[in-house]
C-alpha cells in the first residue's frame, strides 16, 4: 500500500502541518515530516484539510434504479465531493426492509471501494406505513443498521411512529423521520405562498412539516427515544427544534445544502431541476435554516443526493420527478452560504459535514481531528478557486443539479478514503485502482 | 412579441395595441368574406392536453379566418407515465413544420416549458395551463369591457377607473389570474370575492381588494362589471365549501343580486356556466350579460394574437 505525505495542509482549527499516511491510518503529524521512501507527496500548501466527509442523507439508487446511480457511480460521486462515507437510504426497489438487502447494499460499497456505504434500513416494511420492518434482524445482521428511515415517505401513523421510536431504542438506533404531512401535502409541487399561487403550481404548507416534527419531538420525549429529523426547511421547524432541544429532548435536525442556498424564485423557469421535496423555500428560510445551522440548533448537513435520469427532469413540472443531485457540489455550497459570508468556520464545517453526523449514524472509527492512528480519511479542499459549476465535476449517473452554470467557490482536489486516494488532483481516480486498493485494505486488516 | 404565454408579462402599450388588432379583426368578421389571406402558408397547431372544445374551436376559427393551415393535436392524457412525452410530441410537430404552436395543458407551465425549451421554434400561445394562466381569455375580456364601455371609440383605450368584481372559484382559476394581471396593466381596479377556502394563499400581496361577502362587496364598490366564475363540483368533495346549494346562496349571481347591480353593470362569464349555481339563467340571458359577445371577442382577439406572433418574418421580430 502506498505511503503518502500530505505536505503543508491547514487543518480546520487553522494551523499548518504535515501528514503522513501509512497503512491506512494517520501515521505522523508535524511540521516537516521528513519523505519516506517510496512516499508519494501531495503538495497541500494553501488546501485546508478535513476529516473525510459522512453524508448522512444519500440515494444510491441500487437495487432497483439503476438507471439513475449505483452504489458504485453513487459513491464515485461521494467521492469527487469529498465523503468517505454515505448513509444510503432505504427507498430502493426491493426497499431495504430485510437484513439480505442492507447486506447487499454495504457489500456492493466495499468492492467499490470508494467510499464506506452504511445502509440505512426502512421502518416499515415496504416503506408503506403501515407495520414494522424488521428492525433488529438489519440490526443484527452484518451491515449493523443504526439508522432507520422511511425517507421519501413520513412516517405518518402516530401509533407506529412512537413504537418505532421504541422498538429502535433497543438496538441503540435512530429513526430519521421525513417530516411531511401527506394529507396537507397531496400533489403538492413547490412551496405554499403568494409565488406558488401565482404560478399555478399546488403549494407545500411549511405547516405540513413543522406539525409533524412537533409531534414527533414530544413522541420522543416521552418515550425517551432519539429522533433525527431529515432536511429541515423551514423557519418554523428551526424554532420547534429549538424548542425541543431546549427541552432536553434527544433530537438532531440535518438541512440540505440547497435549502441553504436556493430560494423558491428560482421556481418562476418551471425549470423542474429546482423540483426537490422538501421545496425550495422562502429567503427568510434559508437565512433562518443557516442561524439554526450556525447556533447548533441544526446539528449537520446532508446531502439529499437523489439522482434521476433526464426524462424524468425534461418535461412538464408536474410530471417532474422531486429531488437534485447534490454529493459534488456540497462543500462549495457550504463554502458559498457559510464560510465565505464568515458564518462558518472550517472546524464547524468539520463538525457539521463529518463529526456530528458520524456521530449520529454511530459510525466509529470514521472521523477524527487528525489524531496520529485515525483511519485515514482526508479531504483536500482548495477554497481560494471558484469557478462555474458543471457537467464535468458531476460523477454520478445522473446531472440533475441545479447549480449547472452557478459559479461557486472551492473545489476538492484529493479525496482519501482509508488511506488510499479516491480522488487526485480533482480527478476521480480509476475503479479498478480504488477496487484494488480498497481489497489490498481489507487484507492488511 | 415572440410568444404569448401569460398576462402578467404584458406590456400596457403591447396589451392595447392588441386589443386594437382585434377592433380590426372584429371588423372582418363582419364582412361577408370573413377571410384575411395574412397567414396563407402558415401552419398553426391546436395541441390540447385537455378537453376544451371551445377554446379550441375559437382558436381554429381565428386562425383559419388569417388563412393558415390548422391541425387538431389532441394528447388528452398524454403525459409521461401515460404515453408520448412532451418533448416527443414538441420535436414531432417541429418535424411537421408547425410555426405556431397552441397548447391547453393541465400542467402549470407547460407552455413556458415548450417556449424555451429548445424542442421546436414556433411561435407559442398559452391556451390555459393548469391554474396559471389563460392569456386569451383575459384579452377577450378586457376587449369585451372596452367596447361595451366605450363602443366605437374604444381604440387606443385603457380601463383606467373600471371597477370589476371576479367572484368564485379564484384558487383555481387561470382566467381569475390572467384577468387580475391584464386588468391591472390596464388601470381597471380588481376586487376578488369569495369564500376564504377558495382565495390563493398570499393573494393579499396581490394588487386586488379580497372580499368573502358578495352582498356587502356589491353594495359598497358598485361594479361595473361582475365577472362570474365556473364552480366545479368536485371541489365539494374537497371541502372548499359544504353543498352547492349554500355556494349558490352566498356567492352565486342570482335574480336578486342581479336586480341590485348598477343598471349598466355588466356581467360576465368565460363559460361553460353552471346555471344555478353562479349564475342564474335570468342574470345569463339579461342585456347586461355578454357571454355570447365574449365569445365573438374571442375569435378576434385569437386572431389578434396569431397575426402579431405569425404574420412576417418571426425572427426579425423576436
Amino acid at each position: 500500500m502506498t505511503t503518502t505525505l500530505i505536505r503543508g495542509a491547514t487543518l480546520p482549527d487553522g494551523t499548518t502541518t504535515d501528514l503522513l499516511v501509512a497503512d491506512g491510518r494517520i501515521a505522523e503529524r508535524g511540521a516537516a515530516i521528513a519523505t519516506p521512501s517510496g512516499a508519494q507527496v501531495l503538495d497541500a500548501a494553501g488546501l485546508v484539510a478535513l476529516p473525510g466527509l459522512v453524508d448522512l442523507h444519500t440515494h444510491l439508487r441500487e437495487p432497483g434504479f439503476e438507471q439513475s446511480e449505483t452504489v458504485l457511480s453513487g459513491t464515485r460521486a461521494a467521492a469527487a465531493g469529498g465523503f468517505t462515507a454515505v448513509f444510503a437510504m432505504a427507498n430502493t426497489m426491493p426497499v431495504s426492509d430485510t437484513a439480505g438487502v442492507v447486506e447487499q447494499v454495504q457489500a456492493l460499497g466495499e468492492s467499490a471501494g470508494y467510499a464506506t456505504v452504511r445502509p440505512i434500513g426502512a421502518v416499515t416494511v415496504g416503506l408503506a406505513g403501515e407495520r414494522l420492518s424488521e428492525i433488529g434482524a438489519m440490526a443484527n445482521s452484518r451491515a449493523a443498521v443504526r439508522v432507520f428511515s422511511d425517507d421519501g415517505k413520513c412516517v405518518h401513523d402516530s401509533l407506529l411512529m412512537r413504537r418505532a421510536l421504541e422498538y429502535v431504542k433497543t438496538f441503540d438506533g435512530v429513526v430519521a423521520q421525513h417530516a411531511q404531512d401527506p394529507r396537507l401535502t397531496e400533489n403538492a409541487q413547490m412551496n405554499e405562498g403568494a409565488l406558488s399561487s401565482e404560478l399555478g403550481l399546488k403549494g407545500w404548507p411549511a405547516v405540513a412539516e413543522e406539525s409533524i416534527i412537533a409531534r414527533d419531538v414530544l413522541l420522543a420525549e416521552h418515550v425517551g427515544a432519539r429522533l433525527h429529523i431529515c432536511h429541515v426547511s423551514t423557519a418554523g421547524s428551526v424554532d420547534v427544534v429549538r424548542w425541543a432541544k431546549a427541552r432536553g429532548i434527544e433530537v438532531t435536525a440535518e438541512v440540505t445544502p440547497h435549502h441553504l442556498l436556493l430560494t423558491e424564485d428560482l421556481i418562476r423557469s418551471y425549470d423542474a431541476r429546482y423540483k426537490v421535496n422538501p421545496p425550495l423555500r422562502r429567503d427568510e428560510d434559508v437565512r433562518a435554516l443557516r442561524e439554526g445551522l450556525v447556533d447548533g440548533t441544526i446539528d449537520i448537513v446532508a446531502t439529499d443526493h437523489a439522482p434521476h435520469p433526464e426524462e424524468a427532469k425534461d418535461c412538464e413540472w408536474d410530471h417532474a420527478a422531486f429531488g437534485m443531485v447534490g454529493l459534488e457540489s456540497a462543500l462549495s455550497v457550504v463554502q458559498a452560504a457559510l464560510v465565505d459570508p464568515g458564518l462558518l468556520g472550517w472546524s464547524d464545517v468539520a463538525r457539521v459535514l463529518s463529526h456530528a453526523p458520524a456521530a449520529i449514524g454511530r459510525l466509529s472509527g470514521h472521523s477524527h481531528s487528525f489524531e496520529v492512528g485515525s483511519s485515514a480519511n482526508i479531504v483536500l479542499v482548495d477554497p481560494a478557486s471558484s469557478s462555474a459549476f458543471s457537467r464535468d465535476r458531476l460523477a454520478g449517473k445522473s446531472h440533475n443539479s441545479p447549480y449547472l452554470g452557478m459559479t461557486l467557490p472551492g473545489s476538492v482536489r484529493h479525496t482519501l478514503h482509508r488511506g488510499y486516494q479516491t480522488v487526485r488532483d480533482g480527478v476521480v481516480v480509476d475503479a479498478a485502482e480504488v477496487a484494488a486498493a480498497a481489497a489490498a485494505g481489507v487484507t492488511r486488516g | 412579441m415572440r410568444h404569448l404565454l401569460s398576462t402578467r408579462d404584458l406590456l400596457r402599450d403591447d396589451a392595447i395595441a392588441l386589443l386594437d388588432i382585434a377592433e380590426d379583426m372584429s371588423e372582418v368578421q363582419n364582412r361577408e368574406v370573413k377571410k384575411l389571406p395574412t397567414l396563407r402558408g402558415k401552419t398553426v397547431v391546436n395541441l390540447f392536453f385537455e378537453d376544451s372544445t371551445r377554446t379550441r374551436t375559437s382558436f381554429e376559427v381565428a386562425a383559419k379566418r388569417l388563412s393558415a393551415d390548422v391541425i387538431n393535436f389532441s394528447a388528452k392524457g398524454s403525459s409521461v407515465s401515460k404515453g408520448e412525452s412532451l418533448k416527443d410530441t414538441a420535436q414531432t410537430l417541429a418535424a411537421m413544420g408547425a410555426d405556431g404552436v397552441v397548447i391547453r395543458h393541465s400542467a402549470s407551465g407547460a407552455p413556458q416549458v415548450l417556449a424555451q425549451s429548445g424542442w421546436i421554434d414556433a411561435g407559442v400561445v398559452n391556451a390555459g395551463d393548469g391554474t396559471h394562466e389563460h392569456p386569451t381569455q383575459a384579452l377577450l375580456d378586457a376587449f369585451t369591457m372596452r367596447r361595451r364601455l366605450h363602443g366605437d371609440a374604444a381604440r387606443g383605450r385603457d380601463l383606467d377607473g373600471v371597477g370589476v368584481m371576479i367572484v368564485g372559484d379564484v384558487l383555481h382559476s387561470r382566467v381569475a389570474r390572467s384577468n387580475l394581471w391584464l386588468l391591472e396593466t390596464l388601470g381597471a381596479h380588481v376586487t376578488f370575492v369569495a369564500p376564504a377556502t377558495l382565495v390563493p394563499v398570499g393573494a393579499s400581496t396581490w394588487p386586488v381588494d379580497i372580499r368573502y361577502d358578495l352582498d356587502a362587496a356589491l353594495a359598497e364598490v358598485r361594479p361595473d362589471v361582475v365577472m362570474m366564475l365556473r364552480i366545479q363540483q368536485e371541489r365539494m368533495n374537497a371541502a372548499f365549501f359544504p353543498t352547492t346549494r349554500e355556494y349558490a346562496r352566498q356567492w352565486g349571481l342570482d335574480d336578486d343580486r342581479l336586480l341590485a347591480l348598477r343598471p349598466d353593470s355588466i356581467v360576465m362569464h368565460p363559460g361553460p356556466m353552471n346555471r344555478g349555481l353562479e349564475i342564474s339563467s335570468r342574470a345569463a340571458d339579461s342585456a347586461q350579460s355578454t357571454v355570447i359577445e365574449q365569445v365573438a371577442n374571442g375569435v378576434s382577439i385569437r386572431m389578434a394574437v396569431l397575426y402579431s406572433l405569425l404574420s412576417g418574418d418571426r425572427e426579425a421580430r423576436s
